[in-house]
């Protein structure tokens, strides 16, 4: 299909794309993988109570005597879409409409004989409508907090941000942002063949000496600078054990200049 | 009283983060709290009446001067770049459950949002808006997570209750749709199901 395009045609998209042409030109499709549909599809409905609530408010359908049969047909011809276009259906969407179905063929049921008057009587959409208002509620409570960020983004403090000064410390550090820190350096490390030759044992207690003296000597450095010369996945878990056990100590500190910055360790 | 007005404000124009009462007692400690409480107050308003750039907020429990909304483009021009991302819908959702329901469980979160959203949370986490708090007592002790001084900061919030309550919520949102919300009064029996 792509040999119908003229070299025009085809420049334009290479400018477009930034991609020269393949020998074999894939279809144009392949460009907009079926994923990015569905990052799309998600984002217009966060889940099944998000779709329900759309179908209800749209059609100015009373919630709390919610047609269901209609409903539930439109909800699974959303669903039939979503699979037409190849889109991966979250399981929750599924949940959901098994329980639509369930509710449907309760409301078919007469009611049960036995029961004397009608105020025992439970509506079997009863549980659902409970759901979709406090959903709603949230769902509002997102939408207000969206006003309120886009309100902020247009405000800036002092030295906030991209005028962040270098010699301040902006985020402490929890215990979050180390164990990533940590994994990444494990990760790097993943690649390196590391030899083994006669490892001496360590102890958490020597480490936190040598921890010591290098503060002592240097006042600050970086978290993944310290981890350098440490080779074995041993000595990398042991030193990290030392560094926390002197941050529960109080005699060091860790921060970041900001969020994923290079974590920074500090005599206390 | 007009010196401690000026030290006052130099702190805040230093400062990046917001000041609290508190800080400003460590720094005037023969000041009682009501006293600089008093003054911030004094200052604000005479602040706020002589500025058309800036403005003297209360945020997360502090006080900051910040630039007003209106100068958004000015300052984005001279800084070169693109307004920081905003939240993405599943995020704000899984803040406003957060933010009213906590110290919440993530079962308890994805219950009401009605999906499993353990990504949201975790970017969440990484943007620090949320934190963990605390486990709950109960079977298998979940892990607890509660908004964070950053979120207060993020939506320019003093603290939690300048968010409506959730009543409130209820009352914008049945307002917004007219009657449509109201319980039907007359037509009790109604057969969808046929």
């Amino acid at each position: 299909m792509d040999s119908n395009l003229s070299r025009e045609q085809r420049r334009a998209r290479e400018k477009v794309t930034g991609q020269k042409p393949m020998v074999f030109p894939a279809p144009v499709r392949t460009e907009q993988p079926d994923v990015q549909g569905l990052n799309i599809r998600l984002e217009i409905f966060e889940g099944p109570l998000d779709l329900l609530l759309h179908l209800i408010r749209t059609q100015e359908l009373d919630i709390y005597d919610i047609p269901i049969a209609q409903v539930t047909d439109q909800y699974l011809g959303f669903l039939e879409v979503m699979k037409d276009l190849n889109i991966n259906i979250a399981g929750e969407f599924l949940v959901m409409a098994a329980q639509l179905i369930l509710i449907k063929s309760r409301m078919l049921l007469p009611p049960d004989p036995s029961e004397e008057d009608d105020e025992d009587f439970i509506d079997p959409r009863a549980e659902l409508v409970d759901r979709l208002l406090e959903y709603e509620k949230f769902k509002n409570a997102a939408d207000l907090l969206y006003e309120r960020e886009t309100v902020e983004l247009g405000v800036h403090a002092r030295g906030w941000e991209e005028f962040a000064d270098d010699e301040k410390e902006i985020v402490d550090v929890n215990v979050f942002d180390l164990v990533r820190a940590f994994h990444g350096i494990v990760e790097r490390y993943k690649e390196k063949v590391v030899i083994e030759v006669d490892h001496e044992p360590a102890t958490i207690e020597e480490k936190m000496e040598e921890l010591r003296r290098l503060v002592a000597l240097k006042r600050e450095f970086y978290f993944s600078m310290f981890f350098e010369s440490r080779i074995s996945k041993f000595h990398i878990v042991l030193t990290f054990f030392a560094l926390l056990e002197l941050v529960r100590m109080e005699e060091v500190r860790l921060y970041q200049k900001g969020v994923f910055e290079d974590i920074r360790i500090k005599a206390c | 009283m007009l010196e401690i007005h000026n030290q006052i404000l130099s702190i805040l124009f230093a400062s990046r983060d917001p000041v609290s009462i508190a800080e400003l007692q460590e720094v005037f400690p023969e000041r009682e709290a009501t006293e600089i409480r008093e003054a911030m107050e004094v200052l604000r308003e005479d602040f706020n009446q002589m500025q058309a750039a800036v403005e003297l907020r209360q945020v997360a429990g502090g006080f900051r001067i910040t630039t007003l909304p209106e100068h958004h483009e000015t300052i984005r021009e001279y800084l070169k770049n693109k307004p920081s991302a905003k939240l993405t819908m599943a995020a704000l959702e899984t803040l406003a459950v957060v933010a009213y329901k906590q110290p919440i469980t993530i079962p308890e979160i994805s219950e009401i949002r009605g999906v499993k959203g353990s990504s949201t949370i975790k970017t969440l986490l990484e943007k620090k808006l949320i934190e963990t708090r605390g486990r709950k007592k109960t079977a298998g002790r979940p892990m607890q997570y509660a908004t964070t001084r950053e979120f207060l900061i993020h939506f320019g919030l003093n603290d939690l209750s300048e968010l409506p309550t959730l009543k409130e919520l209820e009352e914008i949102l049945s307002q917004d749709d007219d009657e449509s919300l109201e319980p039907p009064e007359e037509d009790q029996d109604i057969d969808d199901a046929s």
